[in-house]
This record gives C-alpha cells, structure tokens and sequence, in this order.
C-alpha cells in the first residue's frame, strides 16, 4: 500500500482543517491523482455549478507511487472544474511539490469554499495551517516562492503559487510549483485564485514506504528505468533537446499548426527547435540551453533550463531574467512561436519566462495571442484595442508587450485572458478561435495527424494532447507505425491511448514515460507498491472508468455530442503544404465508431450497460 | 583495492534517485529529508550538486567525537556511526567542516554516509553517471582524460 490513507480537507470559507480516512473503495477502482479525484469532485459538487464559485472544489491530488523511487514518480494533479471550459479540469504536474505532499503524510487535499481573505496553506508534515496572504496578494509566483522561503527560514519548503494573472481573472492561469513547472491547463489557477487561496507551502520529513512487497517494488523500479534508459526517445532524445525533439519531426509531417492553424509548416521551425537550442547564439556566442533538469525522480529528465543573451532587447534594462529558468519545452515554443509566426527564440524564451513568474498556461496564451494577430490583421481589432500594439504575425516586439501585459494582468492582456473562445466571440468572429470545447489547441495539426482530430473532439477537458497522444503511432511509429493521414483504425487507437493515458495520470508517473513503457512496464510497479492485484487489464480497466467517469462529469455539466467537434477550420480549410496538402480532418469518418467502440449511444452517452460493466 | 564516490556535478539532472536510494538503503523509506546524500539546486545557474561525506582519512568527525561513535570500518574506509554509542552531543556535526554529518531529532543520534557497507546505493541508482564507485587512488582520472582529450588535438589548426 503506498497510499498514506489520509485527505486533508481545508474549508477556505470557515478557515478549518480536517483530516479524514481515503476512501479505499474508490482507491481501488480510480488507484489515485486523477481518477480518484475526479470521484471525490463527481460525488462533492455539481457538474452544472460556477467554477469560480465557491460552490466548486478544487484537489491537490498525488499517486500511489508519488514518492516513491518509480522513476518520474513525482507527479501530483489538480482536479476541479474548469472555468475556461466547463468541463471537468485536471492538470498535472512535475517538479518536487507532489511527492512533498506524499512525503507530509498525506494522498490529497481537498480545498472547499472561499476564503474572506486572501491566505496561503502552510503545511508542515501533519501539521497545516491557514495563514493570513495579505502580503503576497498582487505578487509573482516567484515574488511569493522567494518570500515564503525567507518568512518560514527554510530552503527546503515547496511551494506552488498562483500569480497576478490568476487574480485578475485570466481564464487559463496555472498553478505553478518549484518555479517552473505547472499545473497548465484549464485555468486551474483561476480556480485557486477565486477562492483566495495564493499558495501552498509544505515541508514533508515522513518520506513514503510502506510498500506491499518492497523487494519486488524495487526490482521492478530496475527493469523500468532500464526500458527507460535504453530507449531512444527517453533515453536519448528527451534529454538531450527535451520535448522540442519534436519541432522538427512535426514540422515536416505537416502538422505544424501556424499562425493561428492556417498553415501547417512554418519556416522559422529550424531556428526555435530543440537543436538550435544547443546552438552558440549569434549574438553572444552562447547557447540559449544551460542543463537538462529533472523532475523528482525522473531517470528522463526532459527539462529545459535556459539562460537569455541579456543583451536582447526584452530584458536588457531586467536583470532579474538574465539568470537562468525553465525553458523552452514543444507546446510552449510551438504556440508562442510558430502559431505567431515568430522565429525569435529569445523573445519566446522571455515570454515562457512570463508565463512561469505568474503562472498562464502557454498553450492556451500563444494560441489566444495568434488569433487575436488574426483579428488584428482582418482589422477587426485595432491599435485602440491593442494598447497602440501592433499585433502582427512574426513581430517578437509585439509578443514581449502582450507577455508582459497578459501575466500581469493589466490592459489589453485583460483581453487577451479571456481565451481565444470568449474573444473572437466579443469581436464577432467565433470561427477564427481554435479551441475545442473553449480550450486551445496543443501543437499537432489535425489535418496533418487524423487520430488528433479525433482526439481533440472527445478529449474530456477540451482540445489537449496529453488526452491521447496517437502521435506516438501515427508519426513517431510506437508501439506501431499506423498512417496519420488515414482515418483507418484510429478509432480505436484513440481509444486505447486515451485509457492508458488515464491510468497513467492516475498513478503518479509522468507521461512521457509512455514514450517507452506500455502498461506491461507499469503494472508491476503499481502491484508491488499497492495492494488490489494490479495487472495490465486491470489497469487499463481504470483508465476507461477515468475516462467514462469526466464524461459523465461532462454530460451532467450540460455537454453534448454536438460539443464533441472542431473548428471549421479544420474541418475545411485544407492543408495548404506538406504531406497533407489538401486534406481537412475526417472527423466524421471516425467519431461513430469511436462512440460504439466506448460502448456510448449515438448520442455520444455511456450506455447503461457500459456504466454497469464499469461499475459506474 | 579500496574504492570512492566519484562526483560529477556537471551530469547531475537533480533527479533525486540518490537520494531516495540513500534513504531507502539507511532507514527502508523514500525520503530526501534523511538521505546522507544530498543533492543542491543553484537555480540561476541551471547547476545541480550532490553533495556527502568524503570520508576523510584523518576524519574531523572521528577525532573530535568523545565516546568514540564514530569508528572506521578498515574494509571500506568509511567512517561509520555506531548508533548505539553515539550520545547525540553533536559536537561531530561541529566538527565536519563539509556539514555531511547531521543530527536526526526523531532518533536522537547522528547519521552519515556509510558507503552502504561497501556499495553504496546511490551510485547505482544515478541514472546519468554523475556518481560513480571507483578507485579511490583515482578519483580524478576521468577528468583527466577529458582534459587529455582536449589536449594535443590542435596540430592542423
Ligand atoms: S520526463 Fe520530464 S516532465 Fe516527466 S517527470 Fe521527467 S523531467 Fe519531469
Ligand atoms: S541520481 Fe545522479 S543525476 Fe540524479 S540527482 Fe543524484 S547525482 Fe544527480
């Protein structure tokens, strides 16, 4: 059992604190972090309510083998419902912050209510308190990371914080832990900030054992990191160019979505790929790339640290970027760069910067900026609108300013943190916003890689690849190579994928892993750490309550299978290069069957037989 | 042939293994916060630094502890604490001038590095290298031979 069994529960509008037993039942059917969750948040509010009510809830959420030695077993998720979609949230993230939580002797912590006043969580093993935030309303998350350091004395304290773009309401601001790793998507930082929560801040000392068989446990942590070290994509190409690996890969398969989704290749993907970070700059002869990181255990250790030249014209007068921090990774510099059509890889470093000191959601942000170019372009949005920026594509000037304004809060970034949905709709152009179900699109082009679509359409918290991630077969060939441009099969690829990722996200490893792990990997460690009997099947089995369960959440919050679709875009516009020229996403080819094959009526609704087969 | 913990900084990712190795191997639990092994992040530098005992020949901790605690294991060259001598006075905590030996409130004594008997776990379980159990008369030769690599290469300029 690698459970602690214990839930945190902090009623923000009473200022209490309560411990109580987990619920073991729903441990054995949702193992933990995102499955088990989403039963707390389906059995404790209602699917229809305002996410930023205090009626909603939100949960800090770790894994059974969060803590452990499992390598990448460091994850923890929030859970709650999102105020950028409507659907249920759940993000997760690296770094250190979840195994703390496990190490202070807790599984989750579930925040209710809001708070009369801004404070903060100070958690010191099973000690927690409610602590008055005043001061640190209207900060950074780094303002806050430093000040919580020094007030409490201790260097070891981790942390994750809300910053000024959540309290000024940007629909999809993060929650960022350790400086810069995020809970991204979804707005679940806006879910924290309305409930005048800054930060958490814990200090764990318990560690985490308690191991059903800690022999077979620590063996099978051998063999994993082995298949993890042996293989090319975590053994190799992650660590050394991160998840830009794939910049270039995507890019010539023609699904590289640029300047707000109209092309699909951009000719500046060479210059912000993983290898030009590695690079000696022009300019200072140096390389934007300082080290790989990892996250808490992580034998991968596909994170970026990067360093700006301080001469450029973002931060020449800020010293405080001239040290270095969390890089470039795919989606960050695919949105913030080529979905804008801009190739200056230090002014989207600059920008990612901004995106970790006060915590948005770079996808979602990159995409929003890239539409509103479009508007700007079109002419329906106009210097008065911009704050006198002129918003083009390619212009890195432009993409400074609005970082800048979007992470603060202020000015035209109010705009721009309503999302892409909420502000193409404000200026009447609904079909210029590439989101699905009101969140962003991620770097993969549907048109260029079909199972995407697919994947897109039905993915329980909008448009996300982290959903189910066919690119694995379609373009990278694992565990087989299937045609991203056929629509044949995928189906139930997607679905596959969609329930492993599930059960992954459940267990506290990271995703990436699955770039070289199938379940076969995992089940054994899951099973020598827990209790339940845990084989392949079985977790797979998870993985599709996982999934079937936030399609309920998402039925019951008022979805339908008209919601399950994409831009028109995407949908007609065809590829104008590449090996998709000419082809639109066959959504239509695929979701039919995708429905029969979850066992879901026509409508898009788990049938009452699926419900009972999963014990729903 | 006695061997010693080699420590790389510049191919650490921070990933914690050792430490959670260490922890595991000294108490039968994964926890950082006990780990004889410790990893430094200097975050504005983008560096990671493991950090424990070097196990000093004329070992600081060894001479200054008063009930003689803290013995040397002949085999590995480990200067071990013997838990159930050690009265928790701390003054071999004073003593260290690296800091590696620390005081545990919840058992009342101090703990170090032991070398895991001659094995030591943290080796094994860094995944890049950045430790490795060589030959302690050679802890240096890989940086040797990197240097000689870069060296004598000039000739065609
Ligand atoms: S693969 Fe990357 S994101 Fe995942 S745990 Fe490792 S360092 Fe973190
Ligand atoms: S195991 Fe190796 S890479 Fe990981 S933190 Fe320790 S020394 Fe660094």
């Amino acid at each position: 059992m690698s459970w602690t069994r214990n839930v945190m529960r902090v009623n923000l509008t009473e200022g209490t604190i309560g411990n109580e037993p987990l619920n073991m039942e729903w441990a054995m059917e949702y193992l933990g972090q995102r499955g088990l969750a989403t039963r707390y948040l389906m059995e404790e509010i209602d699917p229809k309510c305002d996410a930023l009510g205090p009626e909603n809830k939100l949960i800090m959420v770790t894994g059974p083998l969060t803590g452990t030695m499992a390598s990448t077993g460091g994850r923890y998720s929030v859970v709650t419902k999102s105020p950028l979609t409507g659907t249920v949230a759940c993000s997760n993230s690296g770094g250190f912050l979840g195994a703390e939580i496990k190490s202070a002797g807790w599984d989750m912590i579930i925040f209710e209510g809001k708070s009369p006043r801004p404070v903060y969580l100070y958690v010191e093993d099973e000690q927690a308190e409610l602590v008055p935030a005043e001061p640190l309303w209207g900060k950074s998350v780094w303002e806050t990371d430093e000040w919580l350091h020094k007030h409490h004395q201790d260097p070891l304290l981790r942390i994750a914080a809300v910053g000024r773009a959540a309290e000024q309401g940007n629909l999809y601001a993060a929650i960022v832990n350790d400086l810069h790793r995020a809970a991204g998507r979804s707005g679940v930082g806006t879910v924290m900030a309305s409930k005048h929560l800054k930060a958490v801040a814990v200090r764990g000392t318990r560690g985490v054992g308690n191991l059903r068989d800690p022999q077979a446990f620590m063996k099978a942590v051998s063999a994993g990191k082995k298949v993890l070290a042996e293989n090319e994509v975590t053994g190799a190409g992650l660590p050394q160019y991160g998840t830009q690996v794939l910049m270039n890969v995507i890019n010539e398969s023609g699904a590289m979505p640029t300047r707000n989704m109209r092309e699909v290749q951009f000719e500046g993907a060479a210059e912000i790929s993983g290898e030009a970070m590695h690079e000696p700059r022009k300019t200072d002869g140096k390389a934007n790339l300082v080290t790989n990181a990892a996250c808490y255990g992580c034998t991968i250790a596909c994170g970026r640290i990067s360093r700006m030249d301080q001469r450029h014209f973002s931060i020449k007068t800020s010293p405080k970027y001239w040290g270095a921090s969390g890089g470039l990774e795919y989606e960050a510099a695919w949105a913030l760069g080529s979905d804008t059509g801009i190739k200056d890889m230090e002014a989207l470093t600059y920008a990612n910067f901004l995106c970790n000191e006060d915590g948005i959601d770079p996808i979602s942000f990159g995409s929003t900026v890239a539409a509103a170019m479009e508007l700007y372009e079109e002419g329906v949005l106009t210097d008065k609108d911009t704050d006198g920026i002129k918003l083009k594509f390619g212009s890195a000037e432009a993409l400074c300013k609005v970082a800048e304004l979007t992470a603060r809060g202020e000015g035209f970034g109010r705009i721009l943190g309503m999302g892409s949905k909420r502000m193409c709709e404000k200026y009447g152009r609904p079909e210029l916003s590439m989101t699905v179900k009101g969140q962003e699109f991620p770097a993969y082009d549907p048109r260029g890689i079909q199972g995407m679509g697919l994947g897109y359409a039905t993915s329980n918290r909008g448009a996300c690849h982290l959903r189910g991630y066919s690119v694995s077969s379609e373009i990278l060939g694992a565990p087989e190579k299937t045609d991203p441009l056929s629509t044949e099969g995928k189906p139930a690829l997607m679905k596959s994928v969609q329930d492993a990722a599930a059960v992954v996200d459940s267990t506290g490893l990271c995703a990436f892993t699955t770039f070289a792990w199938t379940l076969d990997d995992i089940a054994p460690q899951v099973d020598a750490a827990c209790e339940g009997g845990w084989t392949s099947e079985k977790l797979l089995e998870v993985g599709e309550r996982v999934w079937n369960l936030e399609r309920q959440f998402n039925l019951a919050a008022g979805f339908t299978a008209k919601d399950d679709t994409l831009p028109p875009r995407m949908l007609k516009e065809a590829a104008p290069t590449g090996p998709a020229k000419g082809r639109v996403s066959d959504l239509h080819k695929m979701l039919p069957e995708y429905y029969k094959l979850r066992g879901w009526s026509e409508d898009g609704v788990p049938t009452a037989e699926t419900r009972n087969r999963l014990g729903l | 042939m006695l061997k010693s913990l080699q420590i790389e900084p510049e191919k650490c990712t921070g990933c914690l293994q050792c430490e959670l190795a260490c922890s595991y191997q000294a108490e039968g639990v994964f926890n950082p916060a006990i780990s004889r092994i410790k990893v430094f992040t200097f975050h504005e530098e983008g560096r990671f630094v493991p950090y424990t005992c070097t196990q000093c020949e004329e070992a600081w901790c060894m001479h200054a502890c008063p009930v003689e605690a803290i013995v040397l294991n002949p085999e590995t060259g480990a200067k071990e604490v013997k838990a159930d001598v050690c009265v928790g006075c701390k003054v071999c905590t004073i003593a260290c001038p690296f800091g590696t030996v620390n005081y545990q409130q919840s058992t009342g004594v101090v703990y170090k590095c032991d070398l895991c008997g001659g094995d030591p776990e943290c080796a094994k379980a860094c995944p890049t290298e950045a430790i490795t159990w060589v030959d302690a008369d050679h802890t240096g030769l890989e940086r040797m031979r990197a240097h000689a690599a870069g060296s004598g290469t000039g000739g065609a300029g």
